[in-house]
């Protein structure tokens, strides 16, 4: 499981990038997902979203997900390239399967790098 | 035989081939609706009746049935259906009888459904029953417009949030989510009970409601269901139980007594309806006293009282501030009613009981059996069924693996992957109607695979490999999907 020590966490395994405001779903999740088959975003460019939004759904052959801004603000981009290449989501999840990008605004409850890791591990239950 | 790929019904066909030889027509030509209202190509197979029994005697025979063996797919009751379900459902009087038939000449079909009602009142403690809703998940849409429509005529319009436990059905959020209310989802505990501060915190008088499946998705019997009840109601909203897991509390515990508001039952689980091809499913509703008078239109009553003499005359009523009827005509009659009327009547009283307690024992049997071998995060007395991890310390088993392998042992795996709260879940639910020797030899070859995953991994890798075919592409299936054989000409215009 690799966790990018420049990203914040959320505990519904999302990671946001405070540098770029760029979102997308961690590691952790993506394994936990395993494949992945199918991706919508939810929300479209220029609309503002609250932390907590549902902004994307997430389909693997396991089990489906909503995923959350973990910040609120303007969404600035969508990667609409996503939806059609929804296997990125497992072999990129910090790089190629950004989500969207959310300007401007502030970071909800999020964790950082150490601390994300700390509660991946406590959650083997 | 194997590896032998029976053709789709549409690649046997050959043009011109036919079952029966129609003879010409002796009714007069009528003109055809207008063009635009019809397709020019209607591309149904042609073939003999013995092409068509041949390919589908194959198909039945590549299938795996609970006429078949175990098959232990939690939450999803599993259990045999008594073959006098289909003398009953087939008798000529309700067989060959018609929704819209005059009252008076369908009084046996109107005494099932009313005894009916009766009967369910009676299990699950409610004081009012429909039976229109077609499955489980149409029962619970019934429900929560009912508990939408009570909050509505007080003129208490704030509440628009459903609370539901992680571990509920995916089913439940989804039925909350086609009227439009906002689902607030409330964590377990460690002991798989609903999370009392989070419930609490989220307790309010926009709330509608809770929907809570008891015993819960992980087999667990909430410790706290009073309190759980309690909070929802000090706060305005209404209670909702999600049957799916009634097959544990026959004639032991009564959601009613408890305090729920409304619960849809799932007949062809508890009562005995063959639903391993998806249907005919039959989902009746049970409310309290104070959602009677929401209830769809029409229920099954009494229009003419009898006597010591005469039989009451059946009939349709409706109540006062009814939601609406549910259902073209009366629900799901030969197909779910039929058979769980005539399964609650075998059983009786004490047999209904003795099949949860008999549910409840087979599945402590198997985790028993099974505790030392696989982890079972919540790890204390279950109900009907309980889920354990599928993995192993410093192995790359999953829990797929081990049911694919499951398979080359001629048992039907349990559920995967569910409830969500477990990781690699199994969630095994063996029901009533396995005896001793069944369990005994699923447990063993749950702990032969254990063991396998550990000296020859490669075996639960590449399994099955004693079915028809192996493993399937899960992934490709899921990308490339193909619904259909062939494509409309207008297919373009259509997307």
């Amino acid at each position: 499981m690799t966790t990018p020590s420049n990203l914040k966490y959320t505990k519904s395994d999302e990671w946001f990038d405070p540098a770029t405001g760029a979102v997308g779903i961690t590691d952790y999740a993506q394994g936990q997902l395993s494949d992945i088959v199918f991706i919508e975003i939810l929300v479209d460019e220029g609309e503002e979203v609250t932390v907590g939004k549902a902004i994307a759904s997430v389909e693997s052959v396991k089990a489906s997900s909503e995923i959350y801004a973990p910040a609120a603000g303007k969404v600035s981009a969508v990667n609409k390239a996503l939806t059609e290449k929804p296997e990125t989501l497992n072999s990129d999840p910090y790089g190629e399967a950004w989500m969207i990008k959310i300007e401007g605004g502030a970071a909800g409850e999020v964790m950082d790098a150490a601390g994300y890791e700390k509660y991946c591990e406590g959650r083997a239950h | 035989m194997a590896n032998i790929i029976e053709p789709t019904i549409f690649e046997l066909s050959s043009p011109g081939r036919r079952g029966v030889k129609m003879p010409a027509s002796d009714v007069p030509v009528t003109a055809l609706p207008p063009k635009d209202l019809l397709r020019s190509e209607l591309p149904l197979p042609e073939l003999a009746e013995v092409d068509v029994v041949r390919h589908y005697m194959k198909l039945s025979k590549f299938n795996y049935s609970v006429d078949d063996g175990f098959y232990p797919l939690g939450s999803c009751t599993m259990k045999y259906n008594p073959k006098i379900n289909e003398d009953t459902c087939r008798l000529p009087g309700f067989l060959f009888t018609h929704p819209l038939q005059p009252i008076e000449t369908v009084q046996g079909n109107l005494a099932l459904m009313f005894e009916m009602q009766e009967w369910l009142k009676e299990i699950s403690g409610f004081a009012g029953v429909t039976l229109q809703p077609a499955a489980g998940a149409h029962g619970e849409f019934t429900g929560v417009l009912m508990m939408a429509a009570y909050h509505k005529l007080r003129g208490d319009t704030k509440r628009t949030k459903m609370l539901i436990p992680d571990a509920a059905h995916g089913t439940n959020p989804a039925s909350v989510g086609m009227l439009g209310m906002q689902v607030v989802t409330i964590p377990s505990d460690d002991r798989g009970n609903v999370d009392l501060e989070k419930l609490k915190a989220a307790c309010d008088d926009t709330v509608v409601g809770m929907m809570l499946t008891n015993p819960n998705t992980l087999g667990m019997f909430d410790e706290n269901i009073e309190k759980v009840v309690n909070m929802v109601k000090d706060c305005g909203g209404l209670m909702y139980g999600d049957g799916a897991n009634l097959n544990a509390l026959l004639g032991i515990v009564r959601p009613g007594d408890l305090g729920f508001d409304v619960m849809h039952f799932n007949l062809h689980k508890t009562f005995s309806v063959p639903h391993g091809g998806g249907g005919p499913g039959s989902g009746p509703v049970g409310v309290s006293q104070r959602l009677v008078d929401f209830l769809p239109s029409p229920l099954i009553g009494i229009v003419e009282e009898g006597d010591a003499d005469t039989a009451p005359l059946y009939g349709f009523v409706s109540p006062k501030n009814t939601i609406g009827r549910m259902k073209a005509f009366h629900g799901h009659f030969g197909g779910g009613l039929v058979r769980s009327y005539t399964y609650i009547a075998m059983h009786g009283p004490d047999g209904l009981k003795d099949i949860s307690q008999y549910a409840v024992l087979n599945a402590n049997y198997l985790q028993a059996r099974l505790r030392d071998t696989y982890h079972i995060p919540y790890d204390r007395i279950c109900m009907h069924e309980f889920v354990m991890e599928g993995r192993f310390e410093g192995s790359d088993i999953r829990a797929l693996d081990i049911s694919k392998r499951l398979m080359d042992y001629n048992f039907h795996p349990p559920t995967n992957y569910f409830p969500l709260i477990v990781s690699e879940a199994l969630m095994i639910e063996p029901t009533e109607t396995e005896n001793k020797d069944t369990l005994d030899r699923f447990a063993d070859a749950l702990i032969k695979i254990a063991e396998e995953a550990k000296t020859q991994p490669e075996l639960l890798h590449n399994a099955p490999s004693t079915t028809q075919f192996g493993r399937m592409d899960e992934v490709k299936a899921a990308r490339e999907l193909v619904l259909c054989c062939w494509l409309p000409e207008n297919y373009e215009q259509m997307t």
